[in-house]
């Protein structure tokens, strides 16, 4: 049978501050040695109380803003209740009714297609962008014989943006499109490095198969499935695009013979290459959210928030088609040249100096992308060397030239009646082949139009 | 010999300072007192006598005139209720959760008074986790009532009023949640202040209900009630929920008088609930107030009938929150070392939080909240400040309420509104019915403090209820 997919999708993002989101212990916390980022607010010792970081707040609000989301004027923490021996406190501090950033959305694209131009977009809605709080970090482990678990508190109160999706994807394409998407923009917004492997940005898709297969998207709430499969522990883009395929396929035969997939939460097993059960609905958690009395509210007014917009800057969406228009590249290179900031901002310098020696925005871009250069152990004058050098071209006199042409085309008879009979990509062999033999840099252009004013001849 | 039950905060410094008396002899004169006397009361947990001693010797061997000006407590006795963060002492918030728990780091206001120059007798006894208005739900057994043994000193900071009453130490810190300063306060003959909400840093104190909780003291009189507000009143950057700005000084106006200051009287506190003992106190006290030269005035709070439910729903709510952390998994004893009472108020707050219940209890509570304080904000329209009697009743039998949780509660209703408003309120000495004190409550507008230090003195001054002391 024929089932349409619908996936949302709940992203943790870290936000790189310096001090953890309620104390002042720094924030960084791999690689060092357990325990030793910790203090009496982040290890939850009695009495102790939290204090909100006001730059994890107006970064969380940031990334509402760049995910064209409304900003809550009035916003607040709230206590989310649940016991596991990582969470210090016996509760999470979190934000349950009033997130500082809701409705928004941003386009992404619907399917692979051809590279020149702009793809088909699709419009993913935002749900919400709250701000919460890391946990600690669990181990399970074998020391001297006896299974223990150890508890790592350097992870607690890290500051945590959770990004939560309306049930908008229709497969796994989309869903990756999406995170290279929101990785690059909290990259751009630099308040996060949004490394998947370092926990950086851990991401918890939902899947489910509905079986009405006429709806479009957006989902209306009666045409959404009656169940939906939370997948965990996937930490990078390859294993979501696996792990959605196979959620697919496992819930797709349940379906067909009849069976309705059950409410849980499953887990990726990377060495299964399969995602296996964890926890059941029944087991679902009343969190007894209530208002943290430790914080006081939090208000943002328009002009503060109008003044975190303009801190937002150019977003890669606006960056690219900047690249089109004033660089005269077409979308596919514009695209590659935006995906790191880095080389974004190499690449407009190395323009920029170039324009003085006459080397086009386009020539650079090649000279880029061909050459993979990231700008970090190349500089912007470099580039434009490399670029004049692959610009230059040897003079060559008309009459010589049609010497080599007549010479390689009776060479290459066959070829040539190849290209008569119709086969368009043997030109290519001949330009090569006249380029070889006069074993200069040559014009391609010229030449090309030289093979064929002497062919239709 | 020196008696401590005379000396005062005040009497005590300028001893000093006349080298009337060492810093050893105070100190040692106090312990010997606790040693001897407080056996029979239950008002200390610890004490921390060898380091109390070492602390005052090495101060007084180098005593300068100069080092009394930098540190305005130099050589105090001083004991904290055991919910307070001692760092390398025992802190148990009277629970056997915490029987052995010694914490890491001191405590804001503990850390502030150390600095101030106050040297630490011991830590006190009190309801487990600050749970309770009699003393009686410490699981380090009762508190007893100096003034007579068979009844209860009030609570939660039962040992905090007892110790002071009795002469144990001329400040105890204690905490008021719904009434846990001021009404042990009411019923030992002691000065008890609840300061309002964000006045005085909450880290470093075991939470009981965060949004309601107040750090405060209590001493002998008045004016040793404002010198020490002077000290632990204060942003630490610790506690998010503190104001910024303070007045200059507490003690400044406490002789200015109250001549034409307007007090009002609201008619819902002195109700039928409320005993004829009690209220014939307080009206002898209105009387004085009269005579004072203030201006008397009837105010109504309607919604202090709602009082008790709204305390015992969000209070509850956030305990249950609260004690979470205590799960023995890195400190403490487990769950099941929890006393009856913790018991009672994990479950209920645990169920006004759950779904299908939080709308119809907890948000409830919180509209019903805001119109609390509503009630106080246009009262204090029209008078300067509020006095009230602080429980409905005299101090009761040991045992009389044990049984009876609901019974306990409704002993709260005359101080819960005022934590729930978050305003200030200064519990002192109006006389004593049957040999039982009774206490009465200024309560001013938020961040009023100042002006309850100069009402509460001008009584004080008028009556001397407080040179009153039990015969132990």
């Amino acid at each position: 049978m024929n089932y349409k997919t619908v996936i949302g999708l709940e992203v943790h993002v870290e936000l790189k501050t310096k001090s953890k989101m309620f104390c002042g212990c720094a924030a960084s916390y791999f690689g060092e040695k357990p325990n030793t980022h910790t203090c009496p607010v982040c290890l939850g010792l009695p009495g102790a109380l939290p204090v909100p970081n006001k730059q994890a707040i107006e970064w969380c609000i940031k990334i509402a803003l760049a995910l064209n989301c409304k900003i809550n004027e009035f916003s607040k923490f709230d206590r989310k209740n649940y016991f596991y021996p990582d969470l210090a406190k016996g509760y999470q501090i979190s934000q349950y009714d009033l997130p500082f950033g809701h409705e928004g959305s941003i386009e992404v694209k619907s399917e692979p297609e051809a590279r020149s131009q702009k793809p088909e977009a699709k419009l993913i809605r935002i749900r919400r962008v709250h701000m919460e709080e890391d946990t600690g970090k669990l181990t399970h482990a074998n020391v001297g014989g006896e299974n223990v678990s150890l508890i790592d508190f350097n992870r607690s109160g890290v500051p945590l943006v959770e990004i939560v999706t309306e049930p908008d994807f229709e497969n796994e394409f989309q869903v990756v499109q999406y995170l290279q998407k929101l990785q690059k923009i909290v990259r751009y917004l630099n308040v996060s490095n949004a490394d998947m492997e370092k926990g950086e940005m851990r991401l918890e898709p939902n899947i489910s198969l509905s079986e009405i297969s006429n709806f479009q998207f957006p989902i209306s709430n009666e045409n959404l499935p009656e169940y939906k499969v939370e997948v965990k522990n996937i930490n990078s883009f390859r294993f979501v695009d696996k792990a959605i395929k196979f959620e697919i396929d496992r819930q797709a035969k349940l379906l067909d013979e009849g069976k309705t997939p059950a409410q849980e939460t499953r887990g990726w097993n990377e060495t299964k290459n399969a995602t296996v059960s964890q926890r059941s609905k029944e087991e679902a958690h009343d969190y007894r959210y209530f208002p943290e009395p430790d914080i006081p509210p939090i208000t943002y007014g328009e002009t503060e928030i109008s003044k975190l917009k303009s801190q937002v800057g150019e977003l890669p969406d606006e960056k690219i088609e900047r690249f089109v228009k004033q660089y005269k590249i077409p979308y596919y290179p514009a695209e590659i040249l935006t995906r790191n900031l880095g080389i974004a901002t190499g690449y407009e310098d190395a323009v920029r100096i170039g324009s003085k020696a006459n080397i086009g925005s386009a020539t650079i871009a090649n000279v880029v992308i061909n050459n993979k250069i990231d700008f970090t152990g190349t500089t912007p004058s470099q580039v434009v060397d490399l670029a004049r050098e692959s610009a230059r071209k040897d003079e060559i006199s008309s009459s010589e030239l049609s010497e080599i042409i007549n010479s390689v085309l009776s060479e290459n008879a066959k070829a040539v009646e190849e290209f008569k009979a119709g086969k368009e990509n043997v030109l290519q062999f001949l330009l090569g082949q006249v380029i070889r033999k006069a074993g200069k840099k040559l014009d391609t252009n010229e030449v090309k139009n030289g093979i064929l004013k002497i062919i239709k001849s | 010999m020196i008696s401590t039950t005379n000396l005062t905060i005040e009497s005590i410094l300028e001893g000093y300072k006349d080298k009337e008396f060492s810093i050893t002899e105070i100190v040692s004169t106090y312990l010997d007192r606790i040693e001897k006397l407080d056996p029979q009361l239950n008002s200390f947990i610890t004490i921390t006598k060898e380091d109390a001693l070492t602390k005052a010797k090495a101060l007084d061997n180098n005593l300068t005139t100069e080092q009394f000006n930098n540190f305005p407590l130099l050589g105090l006795p001083i004991a904290f209720k055991d919910m307070y963060l001692t760092k390398r002492i025992r802190t148990t918030a009277a629970s056997k959760v915490l029987e052995n728990y010694v914490p890491a780091y001191d405590g804001t206001v503990v850390k502030k008074l150390k600095n101030a120059g106050a040297i630490i007798l011991g830590k006190l006894n009190h309801d487990a986790w600050a749970h309770g208005g009699s003393g009686e739900n410490s699981q380090f057994g009762p508190t007893k009532n100096p003034w007579n043994t068979e009844y209860v000193p009030g609570g939660s900071s039962s040992g905090s009023a007892v110790a002071v009453a009795s002469g144990f130490t001329p400040l105890a810190m204690g905490t008021d949640t719904g009434g846990s300063i001021r009404q042990p306060a009411s019923f030992t003959n002691t000065v008890g202040l609840k300061p309002t909400y964000g006045r005085v840093s909450r880290s470093g104190v075991i939470a009981m209900a965060s949004s309601l909780d107040t750090i405060g003291h209590l001493t002998r009189t008045v004016k040793d009630s404002a010198r020490v507000l002077e000290i632990t009143a204060g942003q630490d950057n610790l506690d998010a929920t503190l104001h910024k700005e303070l007045p200059e000084s507490y003690t400044k106006n406490l002789e200015k008088g109250i001549k034409g200051v307007k007090i009002g009287i609201p008619k819902e506190f002195i109700g039928t609930g409320t005993q004829p003992e009690v209220k014939e106190v307080f009206e002898k006290a209105v009387k004085e107030f009269e005579s004072l030269g203030a201006e008397i005035v009837d105010v109504s709070l309607p919604h202090t009938e709602y009082g008790i439910a709204v305390y015992y729903i969000l209070q509850t709510a956030e305990v249950s929150s609260n004690l979470a952390r205590y799960d023995g998994v890195r400190y403490g004893e487990n769950r099941t070392f929890f006393g009856d009472e913790a018991k009672r108020r994990i479950m209920l707050g645990t169920y006004v939080l759950s779904a299908g219940y939080y709308d119809a209890y907890y948000k409830k509570a919180m509209q019903v909240r805001t119109l609390v304080k509503k009630d106080y904000d246009e009262a204090f329209q029209k008078v300067d400040a509020l006095i009230a009697p602080v429980s409905p009743t005299l101090p009761w039998k040991l045992g009389e309420k044990v049984n009876d949780p609901l019974a306990m509660y409704l002993q709260d209703a005359l101080t819960v509104t005022i934590n729930i408003a978050g305003i200030p309120g200064l519990s002192v000495p109006a006389g004593f019915s049957g040999g039982l004190p009774v206490g009465i409550q200024i309560l001013g507008p938020h961040f009023s403090e100042e002006k309850l230090f100069q009402i509460g003195h001008s009584f004080e001054q008028q009556t001397n209820y407080w040179k009153e002391t039990p015969k132990l």
